[in-house]
């Protein structure tokens, strides 16, 4: 049992672990600041509305989705690993949810009682 | 990465692989060293923690009936009478993405065994972060200056105030940990620790570059959390 161990180890050790080729990563890099920039000019030219919310998840996925990808290297991994990590975000997709009914409910207690003086 | 080869267990690619990796009555994420699963899980638990302060940031705003400061204006900076929106918040994301980047290619060039180029990109990657915290304190006393408490502010609705505390401030708090870290991991790369295998810490195992991708999991994290501050609290 030993040995086997041993020799396990021996084979790990020589064995390199794959690295991915450095343009990958200078490409990643570039985005994410072309990307910043434009989620920046959202703000500096004062974009509002549909147009201004949408535009900022938009820039905010694609960097999120490009660092979890390539930066936390879960595009190579297995998806055993990526499947844990990911499905509990509909969790949290829910809890938005429930609290945007909420907020929305507080809000018009809120101008019912406060502004409009109640019944 | 994970190792792609394991002995005496065929890895399946794809949801088969999922599907055999899991139901293998062994480890379940095959090739992963635990250390770094591990650090999955800590990122996973603090995926939920400030989850939580946004979604209660998110509800707070909505339901205020008092208007909501302007952030392009409270966060504006005075460049020779002028004011620009938003310009130290942008420096700081440009800071922190150049810090993730130099991180990534720490972890490429410790894999490669390239300890000197491992190191110095690491120690970038401390100097950016040092930087990120130095300009969330000088943004912190400029904001406290002008009267933002956790109470209250001239600008607007009183809760802005305490979710901007908490949120950048737990944020900021991440990367001084962070920062401390990378100072402690450029020492023992330079020193090198891996290549002597000199063990870790409250571990008998011996130290290997896969703790730079671990501690790297972490930093990339940070700058994850950063972008959804940025988007949801700056820019909204």
């Amino acid at each position: 049992m030993e040995e086997t161990n041993k020799m396990n180890e021996t084979t790990k050790k020589e064995e390199q672990t794959s690295t991915q080729k450095i343009g990958i990563y200078l490409w990643i890099w570039l985005l994410l600041f072309v990307l910043s920039f434009f989620s920046y000019m959202v703000d500096w030219y004062q974009f509002q509305g549909m147009l201004r919310w949408s535009l900022i998840l938009f820039f905010m996925f694609l960097k999120a989705g490009l660092i979890m990808a390539f930066f936390m290297h879960l595009f190579w991994e297995r998806y055993a690993l990526v499947n844990v990590l990911l499905w509990p975000m509909t969790a949290i997709a829910c809890f938005i949810f429930l609290m945007t009914a909420e907020f929305k409910y507080t809000l018009f207690s809120r101008f019912f009682y406060f502004v409009v003086g109640g019944a | 990465m994970s190792e792609q080869k394991i002995d005496g267990f065929e890895l399946k690619p794809g949801f088969k692989g999922m599907a055999s990796d899991t139901g293998s009555d062994q480890t379940m994420f095959k090739g992963v060293h635990w250390g770094k699963a591990m650090m999955w899980i800590f990122l996973l638990s603090d995926t939920f923690v400030f989850s939580c302060f946004l979604i209660s940031y998110m509800k707070g705003r909505g339901s205020t009936i008092v208007d909501w400061p302007n952030t392009s204006e409270v966060f504006s900076l005075y460049v020779g009478g002028v004011p620009v929106p938003l310009l130290l918040i942008a420096i700081m994301t440009f800071v922190l993405i150049t810090s993730s980047g130099t991180m990534a290619l720490a972890v490429k060039y410790g894999y490669e065994k390239n300890r000197k180029m491992c190191g110095w990109l690491i120690l970038a990657t401390a100097i950016g972060g040092l930087t990120f915290v130095g300009m969330q304190v000088f943004e912190w006393s400029k904001l406290i200056h002008e009267g933002v408490r956790p109470w209250g502010n001239p600008f607007g609705a009183s809760q802005f105030g305490s979710f901007f505390f908490m949120i950048t401030g737990f944020h900021g708090f991440h990367v001084s940990i962070g920062v401390i870290f990378l100072f402690i991991y450029t020492y023992k790369v330079f020193a090198g620790h891996y290549e002597s295998k000199k063990r870790g810490w409250f571990t008998k195992m011996k130290g290997d570059y896969v703790e730079i991708e671990i501690l790297g999991l972490y930093w990339h994290f940070v700058d994850l959390v950063w972008v959804f501050i940025f988007a949801f609290f700056y820019l909204w």
